[in-house]
């Protein structure tokens, strides 16, 4: 492009086109719109032909409301009493902590190996396609096809969490080790470094800020996806009391408790999340 | 006229921004307010059109008082004052003719506004100026296709559509390279005698506000040091 | 000033310090979980092995794929709908809660603070209440997903909005421009693309999610695959996750192309 400079003073013509376009129909305008109203087709259409089992909604919305009432308003412990749903909450944070660790070592490994700037294409395009299948598996179908193999619990769920952890992080650390400035990792390889020496040397130190921001977005999503796996998959924990006050003994008062308790601790976990990335950005 | 009278404003209690701000401006001048970073150029900058409310004195400008305007007339009086930016503030998706017309928003009505929709005239006027800053082959093209030196004149262009009396630039070149930085300088320059504007632009650089200015205004920690004529400054430098 | 070598030192205790403890939780955790380490490692083949058994289409398996696909189409219209309901409503929040086009501090930390209330209510929760009174159908899925979008797409469009419209904002502003046109002309254009990318993400991540709230509230592909699993039919269930990774890598890779068009 160049600047016609020799243009700026000359004194002013009126274009004699008589029509003035403001805009020329190009592809990403048309591609937004086209999506759009796509969309909204299908969410007309969707929401028209919605099955709601002849359920009354006005009725169902008064009922909905004295549940919300119930929950929200006059919380208790239930039958199961406080020190056992402090138990199993303490349970399900042990349980995303504990994927967490093991989706974040093994996504590192992966993630070094996966990274274009590091590795050959065809080593990287393999980890690549692996982690996007085993992503696209929601976690708690891991959790469950691994009860098949070691039975319900735990083991299964720990394992399912895990899983859909490490192609997680994998994807998100490499993509910040490909956005390492090709230089640092070049001037180091020029000395003659080890492949490991560059990676713990040079790129460790450069995307620790963002490894630890990603981690802890992981160990958000880990303490929601222990709460599912426990109700769904039977896996213990807050999860399940959750599930059965709720879905068993229709007991909206400790639902209600139970509710309250997971808000904290994910307030809780975002706090030492901002406070840790803080500590990682201001060194 | 633009006189500005015993400007205050702090943002946080007892750490005034600026103390006692007062200067004059005539029309057709070009204004260099300068001074080190964090001494209030901003500041002083965003109080005349008021995006910034300062907490006491006048800002007149051909003797109406601005701060003491209600909602519709600062709306009048907005369009009156364009403004230029460091990091040129366009909307980057859209093209070089939608982003100049944005400065005819203040004198339409709001659904016309909202829906963009612009008389011929007002078309004519933007290719207009788009000639005027060189970039009447540009009129189409998305800005965020466009250099920092080409970006900074559809922003000029954009506050030259709204008929403006007074353009206040806030760092207009810091972001640019040299060549392109004395382009726009020297547009601006041109555009203030041509339409007898008042051009007030925040400078680092002295050099250029030797070069180009009428007036020279030194700010330091919020207090103004010296208000000359260029050429005097010019004499004792 | 510390001397080189005493903080070259320092860091490598340091580092030391973090591995131990992040180690020693790992092991304590295990512990009191009863997570067997070993058995669990022995565990990943033997489930690669079941799937690669059961992803293998039999003459058998092959009957249910046509009820498979239905549950999972359905499934994928309620994740597009109940993202877009709850795009439409997230946008008009986050425009009156956001610090740049917000009403006032007032009204935008209540924003922030429902948005974060919806957003960290677990998904089981709204499946489970939903449940009680909408009963089993599309529609409580539909709003236990709607419920948790909404919570999500608030924060994210403020975010965006911060990020993207402040600068042009100010601009427009200071032309004289009143709110309306402000939004309508430099907000809304600005910001768009990041919206509809963010919608797509969203959507992709609602496929995904309505298994779970199917298995609970007993509606699309969550459902069927719940049914296969318990009555030990697991031809049929690997045929379901085989259907899930399909239309979740397909859906990935068109969102792809679009955000490179519109990005
Ligand atoms: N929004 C704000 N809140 C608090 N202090 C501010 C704010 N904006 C500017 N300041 C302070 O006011 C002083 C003047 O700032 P500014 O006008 O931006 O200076 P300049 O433009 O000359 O660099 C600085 O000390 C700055 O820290
Ligand atoms: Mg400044």
């Amino acid at each position: 492009m160049t600047d016609s400079q020799d243009s700026i003073i000359q004194k002013s013509k009126l274009p004699n086109s008589p029509e003035i376009k403001l805009h020329e129909r190009s592809l990403s305008r048309t591609m937004i719109l086209v999506v759009f109203v796509s969309l909204l087709l299908i969410t007309g259409y969707t929401l028209t032909h919605l099955d709601t089992a002849g359920v009354q909604i006005n009725q169902a919305l008064k009922e909905l409301m004295t549940t919300l009432n119930q929950m929200f308003l006059q919380p208790n412990a239930g039958t199961d009493g406080l020190p056992l749903l402090m138990e199993a909450l303490g349970n399900s944070v042990l349980l995303s902590i504990l994927t967490t660790i093991i989706g974040a070592v093994f996504g590192f490994l992966f993630a070094v190996l996966a990274s274009k700037n590091l590795t050959n294409a065809y080593l990287g395009a393999g980890i690549r396609v692996i982690m996007a299948v085993i992503r696209a598996i929601p976690t708690i179908i891991w959790a469950l096809i691994f009860s098949i193999v070691c039975g319900l619990g735990t083991t299964a769920a720990i394992l399912g969490l895990s899983f859909h952890s490490i192609a997680y992080l994998t994807k998100a650390y490499s993509e910040s080790i490909e956005g390492i400035d090709n230089a640092k990792i070049e001037s180091l390889k020029v000395t003659g470094a080890k492949f490991w020496v560059i990676v713990f040397q040079a790129i460790w130190p450069t995307i620790v800020a963002s490894f630890v921001s990603w981690t802890f977005i992981r160990l958000e999503i880990n303490f929601a996806n222990a709460i599912a796996v426990g109700a769904a998959a039977g896996a213990g924990g807050i999860g399940y009391q959750l599930f059965v006050a709720s879905g068993m003994s229709f007991d909206f008062h400790e639902t209600g408790l139970i509710v309250y308790l997971v808000i904290l601790v994910t307030f809780v976990l975002e706090f030492i999340a901002v406070k840790i990335r803080q500590y990682y950005l201001n060194r | 006229m633009l006189e500005v009278k015993d400007l205050q404003k702090s943002y946080e209690k007892d750490k005034p921004a600026l103390k006692d701000i007062s200067f004059n401006i005539k029309p057709g001048t070009f204004v260099a307010i300068i001074g080190p970073s964090g001494a209030g150029k901003t500041t002083i900058l965003r109080s005349l059109n008021q995006l910034i409310k300062d907490d006491n004195g006048q800002i007149l400008l051909d003797g109406n008082d601005i701060r003491t305007a209600n909602k519709t007339q600062l709306r009048k009086y907005r369009r009156q004052i364009g403004m230029v930016f460091q990091n040129y503030n366009l909307v980057e998706r859209l093209t070089v003719i939608e982003n100049v017309l944005h400065g005819r928003l203040g004198y339409k009505s709001t659904l016309a506004g909202v829906f963009g929709r612009y008389t011929q005239e007002e078309k004519e006027e933007a290719m207009s100026l788009l000639k005027k800053v060189g970039l009447e082959n540009f009129a189409l093209q998305r800005c965020s296709e466009l250099s920092g030196g080409q970006k900074q004149r559809v922003g000029i262009a954009r506050s030259l559509i709204q008929h403006p009396k007074v353009i206040l630039c806030d760092e207009p070149i810091t972001s640019l390279d040299p060549a392109s930085a004395q382009n726009v300088m020297e547009l601006l320059k041109n555009l203030t005698e041509e339409y007898n504007l008042i051009c007030i632009a925040n400078l680092h650089q002295i050099n250029m506000a030797k070069m180009y200015a009428d007036q020279i205004i030194g700010i330091r920690k919020g207090r103004l040091v010296f208000d000359e004529a260029a050429t005097y400054y010019q004499r004792i430098l | 000033m510390q001397s080189p070598i005493k903080y070259l030192s320092h860091k490598g205790w340091h580092q030391t310090a973090i591995i131990a403890i992040i180690g020693g939780i790992y092991i304590l955790g295990s512990q009191i979980l009863n997570f067997d380490n070993l058995n669990g490692l022995l565990a990943v083949p033997k489930a690669f092995a079941w799937l690669g058994v059961n992803f293998k289409p039999t003459a058998h398996s092959m009957q249910y794929f046509p009820r498979i696909w239905q549950k999972l189409i359905q499934t994928v219209l309620l994740a597009i709908s109940s993202t877009m309901v709850a795009a439409i409503i997230a946008i008009f929040v986050a425009l009156l809660g956001s610090k740049v086009t917000g009403i006032n501090g007032f009204v935008q930390t209540i924003v922030r603070a429902i948005a974060s209330f919806f957003r960290n209510i677990p998904l089981v929760a709204w499946s489970m209440i939903l449940l009680f009174s909408f009963k089993q159908s599309d529609f409580t899925g539909f709003l236990a997903l709607l419920l948790m979008s909404v919570g999500y797409l608030i924060r994210a469009f403020m975010e965006i909005i911060e990020d993207e419209a402040s600068e042009t904002m100010l601009a427009l502003k200071a032309t004289g421009a009143s709110y309306f046109q402000v939004i309508f002309q430099a907000v809304l254009p600005q910001i768009l693309p990041s919206i509809l990318s963010w919608i797509l993400y969203m959507i992709e991540n609602n496929v995904r999610d309505a298994t779970l709230v199917g298995i609970l509230t007993g509606t699309g592909i969550g459902f069927i695959f719940d049914i296969y699993y318990k009555s030990f039919r697991f031809d049929a269930a690997g045929m379901t996750v085989l259907a899930i990774i399909f239309v979740v890598i397909a859906l990935e890779t068109i969102s792809n192309q679009i955000r490179k068009v519109i990005l």
